[in-house]
């Protein structure tokens, strides 16, 4: 370690002219490595709330007809302690090593869009706020994470709780996409020179896999809450049986959400180990890229297995086999993935440090986990073990023994990157070894209680045979993983203070974020090496035997606009959104009730509205072409006039709500009325966000400082434009045409 | 001491689920034998230290990915297989017409024998060795059918007939529970089903048809009057009472003759009778009976009438 890099840490650190304003900077940065420190941080913070929860709950269970908890405080714990570590632990916490890790692995200096970045991060504290602020509201939500209704709807959920449930998820929702647009934007657009998509690590490459996930899965969910709060807030019906909406159709767009979420959380993971384990065997690794298809397998398949969470709810025989045959072809991907790490260990010559030890409890434990996941594809055996403690260990055993051992494994990988020294190989050892004996105490009993008939969520059980002592064991373990946690904690303190200084690449790595001072200088590199492998370092320090180069020697990335990038990612979002809600609206279309429906509608009139909005994608395609003529007038005047088309359809829209208001149709009447406010609803706000835009460019233009660099800025507005309009095709034919046929 | 074991069905229904869990079992063992002991091998034969050269750079090998491919997809294919056979064989088709269905409130369940007309509550009676065709329902959230040594869970929709095959090969109690949680007092949400011989079963339910008797004098007579005018009759009903014919709350017509009081909480007998009907949310908080604080002399003259609801 000589003096020089020493010195480099501690201005990156402690920069002198930062001293001033030290806790300030670190609050309005927009660095995408203190950003990644902050979602850690965050992740760090939340991961001990949620584990708190988790050990008062298993404190309550540790004895049968035990009194320590009321009913209402357990069912409370068990619904913020898993929306807790999956909203606001594993999603920061993964984040966060993205964050910090891909600009650096692509030889970038940055995000793409770094104060979206910081947006991104800001709504996470946020939304943890929110969540938690139902609780000095008069109780926490206590219907469980994925609140089934009609539980979560007022008649059985009256105090604020799930209201607030559902803002924050919302909320998080969207720092989490635009998280995923900020990473496809970044690795299309910000890779180094020689940094090809088929020379990408594999954890970054998986990330930008998850992205796209996030994309799909994300606003799925957020259109769900939006209905939620419009059954809890406005009196819809959407979900309430008794008025005729479909306690079902929350599950399926639930889980249609749900079960990517599962992978969105576990692609980091497989992330990791993908960097680790080659790392520690000394080896690449085995199959790339057959790891980084099945990733993409994974990611596609994901979306359409998420009837399995839904077996015992009677979707009927052709649904459940075919959930059933979906759900079991994704085991094919996800066991390439743990052969191709089982065999990147065969043949290697194994560094046992805690990394590895941890990628390696991952590995067996995940293991586990798949093969019960595959137990419950198998429908019958889910018709028993479903809603069991069976289950209850399954998914800890992808939720801990799968990502959370990825997570421990990359802290003590990369932090000596993000800090400049190394972590204590004996704390680690400590953590690892008490983490292990808990996770197991715990939850591999568990099986076996799901199968002597224990249901999860309850917050007491008869004593049963068996059941006291095998529930007493699961609670000794959480002690152990209690112990392992706070071990984990003092390493990380004490290591920042007193570890062994790291220098750029401790483990002899092999990516490029190893290729940098640790911590990385502000812009990251001075100078980057040579990429023609997906190892470059390798190549440096084996001149002899270098890897065969991967594809073409391409010098230049040929990098399309990130903006426009960002405008379509988010639009492929948006589009999820209005796709939830629209198929909602056809699904009670299908299912017509007594009460106003379509036919009160004003179909000619809203004909000609329409026929406006349309009309304003072309004027808006007009005022593009006399941009790029530089024709400023014509340019003003072809906006003005898409402006005043998009003001025409919104009087239009108000017009009928209002004719509906005057016969008495509101949100809470009927489906119809539900469904038709919430689609159109949603469509008219989307206009006016778009109306705004249009202003602020017309503004812009007005005062004539419209420098081309604008111009894609402007573009991607209209990109947004189009898209509202299109959306309006889908609705008129739906809301308005469809009906003329039956 | 009873048991709720998956491992120990007792039905056709659960040993088709049970027979294909041991043939899983064994198959998902056997990957998790080779796959870890491959990961335990490396760890022993690959072992490196410090100062070792780097090993050979080997990336990896098609033919070993189509191995590994292909092994799987088969043995997803067996699985898929043996998962429709045992579908079949747990969950036919319905009969055109339920001979018991069963309701879920917030936090009881209800018991209907449509042929007879029959109601009872929490305690199932049947006829052990016959297939009965099951009609879930439910009166509020969701809740789920779950008595693991003879069928399938299956949960009840409100506004969905869901259905399931319930039978008991022997006469005997099984016990089972909601399992989709349904509110603050999901967990006592138990339920028991009571398989007896056919012409005993038969007996249960010609029992159960039969209106109280009206007590005339007593305490008991009191205690009738109570339940009249305490309100306890706008949700609970006892048939031979009039007007009590509501079904918010389980049917008390023959309450005296169930072994369990609040759906598994209390063994029922009259000092536990009394503590429920003083305190129910000491008991069950959350449960939709209130708290009536009855006096003394009153618990007694309710408990007396109770008991005799046979």
């Amino acid at each position: 370690m000589n003096g020089t890099t020493v010195t480099m840490i501690r201005s990156a650190v402690l920069d002198p002219a930062e001293r001033g304003h030290h806790a300030l900077a670190w609050l309005s940065t927009v660095d995408h490595k203190r950003i990644a420190v902050l979602y850690l941080l965050t992740g760090l913070f939340f991961f001990v709330v949620g584990g708190i929860e988790a050990l008062f709950m298993r404190l309550q269970l540790a004895l049968p007809n035990n009194h320590f908890l009321q009913p209402d405080t357990f069912n409370q714990l068990f619904t913020m302690h898993g929306t807790t570590m999956i909203f606001l632990v594993v999603m920061p916490v993964m984040f966060g090593f993205v964050n910090y890790i891909l600009p650096l692995q692509i030889g970038a200096r940055d995000m793409a869009f770094p104060r979206l970045n910081a947006l991104g991060f800001w709504l996470i504290p946020f939304g943890g706020i929110l969540l938690h602020f139902s609780v000095l509201s008069g109780g926490a939500p206590a219907v469980g994470w994925f609140s089934y209704a009609p539980l979560s709807e007022t008649p059985y959920s009256s105090t604020l709780g799930v209201d607030y449930w559902a803002i924050a998820l919302f909320v998080l929702g969207i720092g989490s996409i635009s998280l995923a647009i900020n990473i496809i934007a970044t690795v299309i657009s910000r890779r180094a020179p020689g940094m090809t998509m088929r020379r990408l690590p594999l954890f970054t490459f998986i990330n930008f896999v998850n992205a796209f996930l996030i994309i799909f899965a994300i606003p799925v969910l957020n259109a769900g809450l939006a209905m939620l709060l419009i059954d809890r807030q406005l009196n819809g019906n959407f979900f309430l049986p008794q008025h005729g909406g479909s306690a079902v159709l929350w599950q399926h767009i639930f889980w249609a959400f749900g079960h990517p979420e599962v992978y969105i959380m576990v692609l980091p993971a497989f992330g990791i180990v993908s960097e680790i384990i080659p790392v520690f065997a000394r080896r690449p690794i085995f199959g790339y890229g057959f790891v980084a298809g099945s990733s993409v397998a994974i990611a596609v398949l994901s979306l359409g297995v998420w009837g399995h969470h839904m077996f015992t709810v009677g979707m009927g025989r052709p649904l459940d086999v075919f959930f059933a045959a979906s759900s079991m072809l994704i085991a094919i991907p996800t066991g390439i993935k743990v052969l191709n790490w089982s065999a990147t260990m065969l043949g290697g010559r194994l560094r046992l440090q805690v990394p590895m030890l941890f990628c390696i409890a991952f590995l067996i434990h995940f293991l586990i986990a798949g093969l019960t996941g595959i137990s419950h594809a198998i429908v019958p055996l889910d018709w028993q073990t479903k809603n069991s403690y069976y289950l209850v260990a399954h998914f800890h055993f992808v939720a801990v023994g799968g990502i959370v051992f990825a997570a421990f494994a990359a802290v003590q990988y990369w932090f000596p990157k993000m800090t400049g020294r190394l972590m204590s190989e004996r704390l680690g050892q400590w953590s690892f070894w008490l983490m292990v004996i808990g996770f197991n105490m715990t939850f591999i009993i568990q099986h076996f209680l799901g199968l002597l008939g224990m249901p999860r969520r309850v917050f007491t059980y008869p004593d049963l045979p068996h059941w006291g002592w095998m529930n007493l064991v699961s609670t000794v373990g959480v002690l152990f993983m209690s112990a392992a946690s706070l071990v984990l904690i003092w390493n990380l303190i004490s290591s920042l203070v007193r570890g062994k200084i790291a220098g750029e690449n401790p483990w002899n790595a092999w990516t490029l974020e190893w290729a940098t001072t640790s911590p990385p200088p502000h812009e990251n590199f001075d100078a980057l090496p040579p990429i023609r492998s997906r190892r470059p370092l390798w190549d440096i320090a084996n001149p002899d035997r270098p890897d065969p180069a991967v594809g073409k020697i391409t010098e230049e990335i040929n990098a399309p606009d990130k903006t426009k990038i960002g405008i379509l990612t988010f639009i492929f979002s948006e589009a999820g959104f209005f796709a939830t809600l629209l198929l909602a609206y056809l699904y009670f279309y299908a299912h017509p009730q007594p009460g106003p429906g379509p036919k009160t509608l004003d179909v000619p009139r809203t004909l000609v509205f329409s026929i406006c909005l349309f009309a304003s994608s072309f004027t808006f395609w007009r005022s593009e072409i006399a941009m790029h003529k530089q024709r400023r007038g014509r340019m003003i005047g072809w906006l003005a006039l898409t402006i005043v088309f998009g003001c025409i359809f919104l009087i239009g829209q108000g017009a009928e709500y209002w004719k509906l208001f005057q016969t008495g149709v509101e949100v809470s009447t009927n489906l119809f009325a539900t469904s038709f406010f919430t689609l159109t609803g949603f469509h008219g706000l989307h206009v006016l966000f778009g109306l705004i835009a249009l202003l602020i460019f017309l503004w812009v233009a007005w005062r004539g400082d419209f420098a081309s660099g604008r111009a894609s800025a402007f573009e991607s507005a209209g990109y947004y434009w189009h898209f509202v309009d299109v959306v309006w095709v889908f609705v008129l034919l739906s809301v308005y045409i469809l009906p003329l046929g039956r | 001491m009873y048991n709720s074991s998956v491992l120990d069905p007792q039905s056709p229904q659960a040993r088709a689920i049970g027979n294909l869990g041991i043939v899983s079992t064994i198959v998902l063992v056997l990957i998790f034998v080779i796959v870890t002991g491959a990961i335990l091998y490396a760890l022993f034969r690959f072992r490196g230290r410090d100062g070792d050269a780097d090993p050979k750079q080997f990336a990896g090998s098609e033919k070993a990915e189509i191995i590994w491919t292909a092994v799987p997809f088969l043995i997803v294919i067996f699985l898929f297989v043996m998962t429709l056979r045992a579908m079949n064989q747990v969950d036919p088709p319905p009969a055109p017409s339920p001979d018991l269905v069963v309701t879920g409130h917030q936090f009881w369940w209800q018991a209907n024998y449509p042929a007879s007309g029959a109601v009872t509550a929490n305690e199932i009676h049947i006829p052990a060795g016959k297939a009965l065709s099951v009609r879930l329902d439910s009166k509020d959230v969701l809740h789920e059918f779950w008595v693991p040594k003879l069928t399938r869970k299956m949960t009840t929709v409100p506004g969905q007939n869901n259905h399931i095959w319930l039978q008991a090969d022997k006469p005997g109690v099984y016990i089972g529970q909601c399992s989709e949680f349904c509110g603050t007092q999901h967990a006592w949400m138990r339920i028991l089903v009571i398989a007896e011989e056919p012409a005993k079963f038969e007996q249960w339910e010609q029992a159960q048809l039969q209106a109280s008797k009206i007590p005339r004098a007593g305490p008991a007579a009191q205690g009738l009057a109570l339940f009249q005018t305490s309100t306890c009759m706008s949700c609970h009903a006892i048939r031979g009472v009039p007007g009590a014919d509501s079904t918010v709350a389980p049917d008390l017509t023959h309450v005296a003759s169930r072994q369990q009081l609040g759906a598994g909480i209390l063994e029922n007998n009259s000092a536990n009778m009394r503590r429920w009907l003083k305190n129910p949310q000491h008991i069950k908080s959350g449960v939709l009976m209130p708290d009536f604080n009855f006096t003394d002399q009153q618990l007694d003259q309710l408990e007396q009438y109770l008991a005799t609801l046979k």
